[in-house]
This record gives C-alpha cells, structure tokens and sequence, in this order.
C-alpha cells in the first residue's frame, strides 16, 4: 500500500513541524547515526596503516639514537649484534623477568592499567604520571669488554601532553650517552623544540648523578655551566623541564634505580 | 558561476576575511604560525573541513529543529574532524605528529560553527559550499603571510630550508627570538589589519561617539 | 586546592598565557559592560562543564570504566572530544534560554557570540587539561572557577583598555581591531611575567 511505503514515510517525515518531538528526535537520531558510522568506519580502515606508520616512527627513532651515539656501530659490529637485547625488568625489585617475551609485551598498555601499575604519592611522582607501571622493557647491547650502553624507555609529563623517549646510558650506568625523544605534542615551534637534534645532542656525556650517587641532572636556563646541566630553550621552559623531570623520575629509586644499582653490581 | 555566487568565494580573501574583519579563528592562527609547513597543512585541512561541513550543514537547514540546532552542527564538525585526523595520521604521519592537538582544535576553530550558523543555515547548497571554501581560502592566506614573516625572521628559514646565513653558522643575521613566541603573532597580524585598512578605509568601524576634533579633521 | 586557583587565574591563564577563546575575546570586549557579562557567563559555564566532564570522563569513558558490566578492556577514550563538546553545547543552550529570558539585552549584545561559546577553545581545552593533568573531582571544581575567573579577568581587563584607546589619537588604519590585536600581544607578554612564580 503506497501509505507504508518508504519514501512516503520519509516524505512524511520530513513534512513534520521542526520543533514536534518526533521529527527532532529523529533528525537528532539520523545525524548521530551517519556520524558515528562514518568516523568508525574510517577509524577502522584506516587503523592498520596508521599503526604501520607508528611502529616505524618509534622503530625508526630507536635506529636514529643507536645510530647517532659514536663508537656504537662499532661495537655492534664487533660482537656481530644486530639488535639490542631485549629484557623485561621489574622496576620494584630491579629484577629481570625472565619468563616473559620481550617482543609480546604492551609497554603501553602496562602504564595506564591500573592493575599492571603502582599509583605514585605526590612527592613521588616528579614526572607527573601518577601510576607507574610494575614491568618496564629495557634493551642492553653487550662489548667486547663489558657492558657497552643500556636503552631506557622514559615518559613524563611535559607542558600539554606526554613526552615519551629513549634514554640511552653508557657502560657506567651514569654517563648519558643520548636521549631520543619520539612522542611529544608540545606546543608547535616552541615546546616542540625540545625534538631539535641540536637540544637533544646535548645530553650526551651528561652525568645523571654525582659522585654520592644523588641524581643531579637538570635544565638550566640559560647556559650549562656543569656536566650535570644541560641549556634551556627560550619558549619552551615548560616542555624541557619536562624532560629534566622525567629524565631524574626515571633514573631514580621510582623509575629503573633499583635495576641499575643491580646492573652495576654486575647480578646479571 | 554568477557575479554573486563569486563574490562568495572572493570576498573572503580580502573584503571580509575570517581573520582580520570578522575576528574569527585567531586562536590557531597562533600557534601553527611559527613554521610554514604547519600553516600550510593547518589551512588545507580546515578548507577540507570547512567546505564539506558548510555543504552538509546547507543540505539539511530546512529540518534542523533549533532546540538542538548547535549540537547537531557540532556534530557534523567534530565528526569532519575526527575523518581529517585520522587521515592526515594515516598518510601524512610525520606532518601530524607536529600539527598534534591543533587538527583536534579545528571543531572549536570559531570560522566553521560561525559560518555554519550565518552563513550556512540560511543559503542553499551551492553558495554555501563557496562561501566555506572562500573563507577557508582566506583564513590560509593570513596564516601563510604571518608564518613567512614568522618563519624568515625567527628562524631565517622558509618551510624548513634555510634561506639566510645564520650568525650561530658563520653568517650575518642572527634570529629573531621574539618571532617564535606567540604575542609576536598577535602584533604581526595587528600590523597587516592596519595595511589592509589604510588600503580599505570602509573596514574600519565607525565611533560609536563620533568625536568633535576627529569630525573636524576630516576623519569618520 | 589554592595552588591550582591561582595557577589557573595567572600562570596558566586560558586568554593569555594559552590564547584559547581570542576570537571571543576579541569581539565582545568594546565595552568593559558586555565584556563583564560574558565573564560570567564564561565562569558559570567553565565551573559547571569542568566536572561534569571530569565525572563522564572517569565513569564512561576511561579504561575499566565499565569493568562493573564485565568490560574491563573497553577504552572509549578517543570519544571525549565529541562527549565534552555534547556536554558544553547542552549547558550553553540552557544558557542561551535562561539570558533570553533574564536578560534580553546582554542576550541581545552578545549576538552570535553566545552560542560561540560552545566552541570556545577555552572552554574545551579547560576540559581537555582536566584529562591531561588527572584533576580528580574537587580539583576540577577549583580549576573550572579558576580558568573561567582567569579569562573573564583577561576579557574585562582588555575591555577597560579598549574603552580608552577609542579616545586615542591614532592612524585610521590601525583604530579598533588592529591596535587591539597588538595590545592583546602586549598584554600575553605581560602574563608570560608571572610563569616561574611560585606560591608560598
């Protein structure tokens, strides 16, 4: 019967008044429907190459730092290492977990499960995260004589968003050999600057911390004047104390201190 | 396209910019604007959002009711939005990454809800979708200019390649700090409002008191 | 409590120090009156949406939210922009209703840029730092006064300057909108003196 059918019924639909409540219920309904439809269908097709193009940035930043850092390739070379070791630490007793697989784990899932995590006290918590998760990956590559650099993956707050790194130490476990920054969204051309090469080259053969073992490393404003200090950027205060900040959070007995005290007693 | 229909897309540019007569969209303008690349790729994906949000918004004006007028255009933008991220984060991943929150910002970019309501609502498909493109179009061009005076003498590059000796390189111009901080970007575009207005003088807005010794003068 | 107050009214000032909300800004402040007016309205608004928002985002959205139906893994994060911005529209048409109501002529002086204030950045980003920086409720509360008070302070402040420069001797070109945008400039310039001071 031409009464029920479609295009009468819409036809209908439409000649109602805008404010009755079933043509605004109904339009309300319709736009929300083509809008969520489209967004995930998008969201949906488009995630695998989205996520091609994030494993490679981040596979690409941790090549870029091993590639920068000098004598590295070397020592590669040497012991015939193509990659760096992967171990899974965790970071309340410092121990090395050796019954998980390093590739299978979900750094990023450990951070914000509240049940794969340790929520943090105020005092605590100097890079801002709040929770600290239990387990942590961390890459060693062995010398010829010895231990030769250890890779820590460190996140923090910065000004407007999280800023996730690398955090590359030498043998000694104090001098910084390189940070890689690979995640930010700080300011553009301001707090973004702290991805320079130029700021990031100046981390390298810092000390962390000084002879007593206190950790020391900071942002200065302005010029450096010791080996435990590294320049500001004008503009972007803010984001680079940021990284001062999650640099010490890390490096200390919160972050991955426990498992460097044991590295450099040589447990493992 | 008649004469009325192209004084649409062209009056934008100039006449009525977005940016610099009817003050919208500022908030971006600042930000973004410290490099060229970033401005570039800010413009191009509120001219994709703008236009398609217009014409969509055009489409549908008859039966919008008005309790929900608002929520529904936001709708649409913010869903034009999410698309043009989640594109831009598929095949322009490195752009993105610098652009972060700011592609998320172009839903509460004033220009597209404020056209959407007085331009949009009330014009049929075809003007409306010029009029989104004429001021997306003229939103990029104050934003291209501020960002190559932004980019040349804050950093004596141009879409990332230097284009002057840098002091801090052996060269002779040393940068200009102040650039690469937002207040620089407010005066910049203070500045070009008031060539474009000795230019245009119908731009400026009459006193609401008109003043005795400026009348007299010979001034509005 | 008070730290996150007076952080939000200077250091972290949505007008000046983070340029949220400028087309606003810019529009309505010709006269220190409407400027006021929508100082209000953007203080009643920020206060209100803030924790809402706080609320929405830790009961529906964040990972685990819905753990108590047997969903533990479902992370429905990706959709606070379109929710926060659903709560603000809501909060700004009862707004938009009770000032045509209650006050037509403000209503009427605000104009178009009423319903902006759904939009205004300062409103959504004041949200979007609640989720960043991890507020919980009672300090959501305090910031949402507080940015709402830090902005409505930049608005009223620029409108009392406004006022005065009509009256200046100034090109025709650079009259009403130009030297606005540069005395807004000035005055970010000013605010960024207060990043760095800490509170006792």
């Amino acid at each position: 019967m031409s009464d029920f059918s479609p295009t009468s019924w819409w036809r209908r639909f439409l000649a109602l008044p805008n404010e009755s409540r079933t043509k605004t219920l109904g339009v309300a309904f319709i736009v929300a429907l083509v809008a969520a439809t489209t967004v995930s269908v998008t969201s949906v097709m488009l995630k695998p190459r989205q996520q091609v193009h994030i494993d490679a940035a981040r596979e690409a930043k941790l090549a870029a730092m091993i590639a920068t850092l000098p004598g590295l390739a070397d020592i590669m070379r040497e012991t015939g290492a193509e990659t760096l070791e992967a171990v899974i630490v965790d970071l309340q007793t410092g121990q090395i977990d050796g019954t998980l697989e390093a590739a299978e784990f979900d750094f990023l899932a450990a951070q914000t499960d509240p049940l794969q995590a340790t929520a943090l006290l105020p005092e605590a918590d100097i890079a801002g995260i709040r929770q600290r998760p239990n387990l942590a990956p961390v890459y060693l590559l062995q010398g010829s004589d010895g231990l030769a650099l250890v890779v820590l993956p460190v996140y923090g707050k910065g000004y407007q968003s999280t800023i996730r790194a690398y955090l590359a130490l030498e043998g000694n476990l104090n001098t910084i050999a390189g940070l890689s920054i690979y995640e930010q969204g700080e300011t553009p051309g301001l707090g973004s600057r702290i991805t320079d090469p130029a700021w990031l080259g100046l981390w390298s053969d810092k000390e962390a911390a000084d002879a007593q073992g206190e950790i020391t490393i900071t942002v200065v404003r302005g010029a450096a004047a010791t080996s435990s200090e590294v320049d500001g950027i004008t503009g972007a205060t803010r984001s680079a104390t940021g990284v001062a900040n999650l640099v010490r959070f890390w490096m200390g007995p919160q972050g991955y201190g426990p498992f460097l005290t044991r590295l450099k007693a040589g447990e493992f | 396209m008649n004469r009325a229909n192209l004084k649409h897309l062209t009056s934008p540019l100039i006449d009525n910019n977005p940016i610099t007569l009817q003050m919208l969209g500022v908030c971006s303008a600042l930000a973004v604007t410290t490099a060229l690349d970033t401005a570039l790729t800010m413009s191009l994906a509120l001219i994709a959002v703008l236009t398609v949000a217009s014409t969509a918004i055009s489409l549908i004006r008859r039966h919008l009711p008005s309790s929900i007028r608002l929520v529904i255009q936001i709708t649409i933008i913010a869903s034009l939005v999410i698309v043009t991220d989640q594109l831009l984060r598929a095949f322009a991943f490195e752009i993105s990454q610098r652009l972060s929150v700011f592609v998320g910002l172009i839903v509460t970019n004033c220009i597209v809800l404020g056209r959407a309501e007085t331009f949009a609502m009330r014009n049929p498909v075809w003007p409306s979708f010029l009029d989104g493109l004429g001021n997306g179009l003229g939103y990029g061009l104050i934003l291209m200019l501020v960002a190559t005076i932004r980019e040349l003498l804050g950093s004596g590059s141009l879409f990332g390649m230097n284009v002057v000796p840098l002091a801090s390189e052996g060269g002779w111009f040393q940068p200009l700090g102040f650039m690469l901080l937002a207040p620089s970007a407010f005066i910049i575009i203070g500045l070009l409002i008031w060539i474009i207005r000795t230019r245009r003088p119908t731009q400026v807005e009459a006193d609401e008191y008109p003043i005795l010794s400026r009348r007299l003068r010979g001034g509005s | 409590m008070t730290e996150i107050f007076i952080q939000s009214v200077f250091q972290d000032n949505l007008a000046l120090t983070f340029f949220l909300g400028i087309c606003t800004f810019l529009a309505v402040s010709k006269r220190v009156a409407t400027a006021f007016g929508l100082g209000l309205a953007m203080i009643v608004v920020q206060t209100v949406t803030v924790p809402i928002n706080h609320l929405i985002f830790q009961g529906f959205l964040i990972e685990g939210a819905w753990a108590w139906a047997g969903l533990p893994e479902v992370d429905l994060s990706f959709l606070k922009l379109i929710s926060f911005i659903g709560v603000i529209a809501a909060i700004v048409q009862i707004l938009e209703m009770s000032l045509d109501r209650y006050a037509p002529a403000l209503h009427r002086n605000l104009g178009v840029f009423l319903p902006l204030i759904t939009v205004n950045c300062a409103i959504l980003g004041g949200s979007l730092f609640m989720v960043e920086r991890r507020y919980t409720l009672p300090e959501s509360i305090i910031y949402g006064v507080g940015s709402g008070v830090g902005w409505a302070l930049a608005i009223v402040a620029f409108a009392a300057i406004r006022e005065r420069l009509r009256y200046a001797d100034m090109p025709e070109g650079l009259r009403g909108l130009g030297a606005a945008f540069i005395v807004t400039g000035l005055m970010s310039m000013g605010f960024s003196a207060f990043v760095g001071v800490e509170m006792p």
